[in-house]
C-alpha cells in the first residue's frame, strides 16, 4: 500500500516523428501540492492530457489511488476523481455561475431540482475551500481571477480529489495569484491533491511540495522541492547554467527622446484609466514601468504606440508634437516611420498574425515600406533572406522562413516580434511583457538583446509585470498604480519592497 | 482527431485527395437517390459527362457556365481574405448587369465597338461594386452584419430589376420583360468567331471572349492578393483585425475596399451572360450564379486555381444535369439541383469528413 494519488510509469506520447513524451515517471502523494515545471514545449501539457483523457498514451501505465487504470477519455478521468482546470477557461460566459457548475452534469429534463441541489453544494464548497464566488453572478461579467475560481469550483463540484491546473497563474495579477495560492493551500488541508503545471520558478519553490522537472519529452528529476533551490531547478530545466541576472554596464543617458506631460485618459465606461501621467525617457536608457497588471500600463502603452487617443495632455517626440500633429495615415502606422518600435503586449493576439509564413510576418507593421517592393509586388526573395538573417541573428528555431508562426513555440514567437522591430532601428522601443510565456533560455536572451539596444543609445520604455525583470534590466523605475505614476526609482536602488509599497500606492489591500 | 485542430495530413493531400473523396461521395449518394426513383445511375453518370464533355456543343456551354462560376467565385474568395462572407454575389451580378444595359442603351448607336466595351467592363464592374459598397459602409462603420446585408440586398435587387425592366427598360410593345437587343457593336466576340478567324471550326455555342477576361481575373487576383501591399493588408484585416490595428492598418478601409473589389467581380459575370450570350437583359439572368459561387470558392479553398478547377467542376454539373434532364424525363432540373447540392454539402459543408479517417491510413503507412 503506497500513499501516492497518482502513478505513472513509462509513459511514451509520440506526435508524428516528435517524442512528446518519453518515459515519462511520476508519483504524486496524496494530499500535496506537485508541481511540473519545464520549458515550453518541455511535454508538461501532453502529460496532463494523457492522464485526463484526451491523449492516450503510446506506452506505460497509470495507476489512480493504487488501482491501474486506462482513461480514454475526459469522463473517466472525472469518474476517477480527477478535475482539470485548464489555462483557457471552458465557461458559457452569458451563464451564471451556478448554471455553469451544473452543465453537464444537469441530471434529469428539468433544471430547478439539479440547480436546487447544486446551490447548496455550492455553499458548503464555497466555505469549506474559502473561494467566495457568488453563485448566481453571470460568468462573463466576473473578473480573470473568479472565473478561475469557478472553474476550481466545478471540478470540486464533480467530486475530484485530484485538481490539475495548467498555468493558472498566466492569466492573474500577483493579487489574484496570492488568493489562488491560499486556495490551494486549503485544498491540501482539507486533502486534496493539487498537480500545478508552470513555468515559475518562484511559484513552485513558494507553493509546492514537491516537483517534477521536464525537458525535452522527458523527466530530469523528480525533487522534494525543500531539498533545491531556485538556481538549481533553472539549470535542471534548461539543461545549463542560467544567469538569472543581467550584466549591465553603467551607462550615461543622452538627450530627451520621449517626453509626456500631463496624459489623461478616459474610457468608454467612463473610467479615469490615465491620470495625470508625467514622464521622460533618454536615448541610452531603460526606463521600467511597474505595476500590478491593470493600472494603466496597458493603456499607457497603446496610446504611446498611435493604437488609440489620450483623452488630453501633451506628448512629444524628439521635437515633434505627437498630439496635435496631424496624420494622413493611422497613427500606428506614422508612428513607426518617425522610429518609434512597439512589441505589444499580446504578442500571439496583435504581434503577429498566427495564419502567416515567418517572412510575411517580419513586415508586419512596415508593410508600407517602398524598399521592400518593386512596383506594386513584395520583393518576395529579399524578404525570405531578410526574414533568415533574423532567424540566425535570434536564434529562432525552427529556421525557416516559410514557416506558419503559429507553430512556433510561444519564446520563439516573442523573438520574431523583437527581431522584426529591432531590425526597424528605431529610436524609441515600446515593449510590453517581453518575457510573458517564455522560457528561460529565451528570457536571458531577450534580456541581453535589450541592454545591448540600450547601449546603443535607444531609448526603451519596458512595461512588465514581473518585478525581477524591471529591477534587473531598467536605469530608472516608474511605478504604476491606478493610472497615476506613484513613485520613480532609480534601478540600482530598487527593491522589492520599496516598488510593492508603490504598487500598493492608494490601493486597499 | 478533435474539432479545431490542426490537419495532420500532408498538403497535396488536403488539396487532392479530400475533395476527390469528397466529390465520390456526393456522387455515391446521388447514385442511391438515382437508383431510388428507377434509373441506372451509372446510364446517368455517363450521360452527365458525356453532356459536358463529350462532344464540342457541350464542352462549350460547359467553358461558358465556368466562366460565370469563375466571376462569382473569385468575388466570394476577394471577400473572404478580408473575413467577409459575402453572398451577395448575385445582386451584384444582377446590377452589374444594369450597368451595362444603360451603357449599352444609351452609346450602342454612336460609339464604335472598341470604345463601347471598354465602357462596358468599367459600368459591370462600378454597379457592381457600388451595390457591395453599401453593406461594406454598413459594416465597417456601424457593425451590421455583412452576411444579413449582402442577402437582404439580393432580394432588393430582384425587386428594383423587376420594376427597372417592367416601366422603363423594357423593349417598346413587347410582352417579354427584356430590353431590345443590343447592338452589335458591344457584343464580346464568340469562341466560334474568334476560332473561325485563325482556321478553326468551332460548334456554335455562347462561349465568348469573357472566358479568357476570367482567366486573367484570376491571374490578376493571385498576384494582388499574394504579392501586393494591398493584399497583404487584405490578408491582415481577414486572419486577425487586431495585428491589423497594430501595425496601423485602416480596417474600415479595406473592408470597403475588398468588399467593392467583390462587387466588381460580380458585376463581370454579367458581361459573360449579356454581352456573351443573351445581348439583351432580361429579368432574372443570373439565375443563381451568385450563389453557385459561394460553393466554388469554399470548394477551391479561396485561391484561384481551386477556384478555376471547381467552377468546371459546378460548369460541368449545369451542362451535364441540363443534357441529361432532357435525356431522362425522370432526372429533372431540381434532380440536378440535388447534385449540386450534394457537391456543396460534402465539398464545403462537409469538407473534414474523410480525414480523420485519411490522416489515420497516413500514419500507419509510415
Amino acid at each position: 500500500m503506497t500513499d501516492f494519488a497518482i502513478e505513472l510509469s513509462g509513459i511514451c506520447k509520440s506526435f508524428g516523428a516528435v517524442a512528446a513524451n518519453r518515459d515519462v515517471e511520476m508519483n504524486v502523494a496524496k494530499g500535496s501540492i506537485h508541481g511540473i515545471i519545464g520549458e515550453n514545449g518541455a511535454g508538461k501539457s501532453t502529460l496532463m492530457s494523457i492522464l485526463y483523457g484526451y491523449y492516450q498514451a503510446d506506452a506505460g501505465t497509470i495507476r489512480v489511488n493504487d488501482v491501474e487504470v486506462r482513461i480514454r477519455n475526459s469522463q473517466e478521468a472525472i469518474r476517477l476523481g480527477i478535475g482539470m482546470v485548464h489555462q483557457h477557461f471552458m465557461l458559457v460566459d452569458t451563464f451564471s455561475v451556478l448554471e455553469n457548475i451544473v452543465l453537464g452534469a444537469e441530471g434529469g429534463v428539468l433544471l430547478s431540482r439539479a440547480l436546487g441541489a447544486a446551490r447548496t453544494h455550492l455553499k458548503q464548497l464555497n466555505q469549506e475551500y474559502g473561494l467566495e464566488v457568488d453563485p448566481d453572478a453571470i460568468v462573463g461579467k466576473l473578473g480573470v481571477g473568479l472565473q478561475q475560481r469557478v472553474e476550481i469550483l466545478k471540478a470540486l463540484y464533480r467530486g475530484a480529489d485530484v485538481l490539475i491546473l495548467d498555468e493558472p497563474t498566466a492569466v492573474l495579477t500577483p493579487q489574484e495569484a496570492d488568493h489562488l495560492f491560499r486556495i490551494l493551500r486549503t485544498l491540501k488541508a482539507q486533502g486534496k491533491t493539487v498537480i500545478l503545471i508552470t513555468h515559475k520558478l518562484r511559484e513552485v519553490m513558494d507553493i509546492t511540495d514537491a516537483v517534477t522537472v521536464m525537458r525535452a519529452g522527458q523527466v530530469v528529476g523528480n525533487v522534494r522541492t525543500s531539498d533545491v533551490d531556485r538556481a538549481q531547478l533553472a539549470d535542471l530545466m534548461v539543461g545549463r547554467k542560467v544567469n538569472l541576472r543581467v550584466d549591465k554596464p553603467e551607462h550615461e543617458p543622452g538627450a530627451v527622446v520621449l517626453s509626456v506631460k500631463g496624459l489623461n485618459l478616459v474610457d468608454a465606461r467612463g473610467v479615469r484609466v490615465l491620470q495625470d501621467v508625467n514622464f521622460q525617457i533618454r536615448a541610452g536608457e531603460i526606463v521600467g514601468l511597474a505595476g500590478v497588471a491593470g493600472n494603466g500600463q496597458s493603456e499607457l502603452l497603446e496610446v504611446l504606440a498611435g493604437m488609440s487617443e489620450a483623452t488630453s495632455g501633451e506628448i512629444s517626440y524628439k521635437d515633434l508634437d505627437l498630439v496635435r500633429r496631424k496624420y494622413r495615415e493611422p497613427k500606428a502606422a506614422a508612428l513607426r516611420k518617425l522610429g518609434i518600435a512597439h512589441v505589444p503586449e499580446d504578442r500571439s493576439r496583435e504581434g503577429l498574425v498566427k495564419a502567416f509564413s515567418l517572412y510575411e510576418n517580419v513586415i508586419l507593421g512596415y508593410q508600407c515600406d517602398r524598399s521592400i517592393r518593386r512596383g506594386p509586388f513584395y520583393k518576395r526573395r529579399e524578404l525570405v533572406a531578410r526574414t533568415a538573417q533574423l532567424i540566425a541573428q535570434f536564434d529562432i528555431r525552427p529556421d525557416n522562413p516559410l514557416l506558419r508562426a503559429g507553430l512556433l513555440s510561444g519564446g520563439n514567437q516573442q523573438k520574431v516580434v523583437l527581431a522584426r522591430e529591432i531590425h526597424a532601428d528605431p529610436d524609441l522601443l515600446l515593449i510590453g511583457q517581453p518575457t510573458r510565456g517564455v522560457d528561460i533560455g529565451a528570457i536571458e536572451f531577450i534580456h541581453r538583446r535589450l541592454v545591448a539596444l540600450r547601449d546603443a543609445g535607444k531609448a526603451i520604455l519596458l512595461v512588465s509585470v514581473e518585478l525581477d525583470e524591471i529591477m534587473s534590466l531598467s536605469d530608472r523605475i516608474l511605478v504604476m498604480s491606478c493610472g497615476r505614476i506613484s513613485g520613480e526609482v532609480a534601478g540600482k536602488d530598487a527593491s522589492a519592497m520599496a516598488l510593492g509599497l508603490l504598487m500598493g500606492g492608494g490601493e486597499k489591500h | 482527431m478533435k474539432l479545431g485542430q490542426p490537419s495532420t495530413l500532408p498538403r497535396w493531400a488536403q488539396l487532392t485527395i479530400l475533395p476527390v473523396l469528397n466529390l465520390v461521395a456526393a456522387l455515391l449518394v446521388t447514385g442511391v437517390v438515382t437508383w431510388l426513383i428507377g434509373e441506372n445511375p451509372l446510364e446517368c453518370l455517363k450521360l452527365l459527362i458525356h453532356g459536358a464533355f463529350g462532344y464540342g456543343e457541350g464542352i462549350g456551354y460547359t467553358l461558358f457556365y465556368t466562366t460565370d462560376f469563375i466571376f462569382t467565385g473569385l468575388a466570394v474568395a476577394a471577400a473572404y481574405h478580408a473575413g467577409l462572407f459575402n453572398i451577395g454575389g448575385e445582386g451584384q451580378a444582377y446590377l452589374g448587369g444594369l450597368g451595362i444595359t444603360l451603357t449599352v442603351l444609351a452609346f450602342d448607336k454612336i460609339l464604335p465597338f472598341w470604345l463601347l466595351m471598354p465602357l462596358c467592363l468599367m459600368a459591370a464592374m462600378i454597379f457592381g461594386a457600388a451595390w457591395a459598397y453599401i453593406p461594406a459602409w454598413l459594416q465597417a462603420r456601424r457593425g451590421s452584419h455583412i452576411v444579413v446585408t449582402t442577402i437582404m440586398f439580393n432580394f432588393i435587387s430582384y425587386s428594383v430589376m423587376l420594376y427597372l425592366i417592367g416601366h422603363h427598360l423594357i423593349e417598346a410593345g413587347s410582352q417579354n420583360p427584356t430590353t431590345r437587343e443590343f447592338g452589335a457593336n458591344s457584343w464580346m466576340p464568340a469562341m466560334q468567331g474568334m476560332a473561325a478567324a485563325i482556321g478553326v471550326h468551332l460548334p456554335n455555342t455562347p462561349l465568348n471572349a469573357s472566358f479568357f477576361l476570367a482567366l486573367i481575373a484570376c491571374g490578376v487576383f493571385y498576384l494582388v492578393v499574394w504579392h501586393t501591399r494591398w493584399g497583404y493588408e487584405l490578408r491582415t484585416v481577414g486572419t486577425n483585425g487586431d495585428a491589423a490595428r497594430y501595425a496601423g492598418m485602416n480596417v474600415p478601409k479595406v473592408i470597403i475596399v475588398a468588399m467593392c473589389a467583390s462587387g466588381a467581380l460580380a458585376g463581370l459575370a454579367a458581361v459573360n451572360e449579356l454581352l456573351g450570350s443573351t445581348h439583351r437583359m432580361n429579368v432574372d439572368f443570373t439565375n443563381g450564379i451568385g450563389f453557385v459561387g459561394v460553393a466554388v470558392a469554399l470548394m477551391g479553398r479561396n485561391h484561384p486555381v481551386g477556384i478555376i478547377l471547381s467552377a468546371l467542376l459546378f460548369g460541368a454539373l449545369t451542362q451535364g444535369g441540363l443534357d441529361l434532364s432532357f435525356a431522362k424525363p425522370l432526372i429533372t432540373r431540381e434532380m440536378v439541383l440535388l447534385i449540386e447540392g450534394l457537391v456543396i454539402l460534402f465539398c464545403g459543408g462537409l469538407e473534414n469528413l474523410f480525414e480523420p479517417m485519411l490522416a489515420g491510413l497516413f500514419k500507419r503507412g509510415k
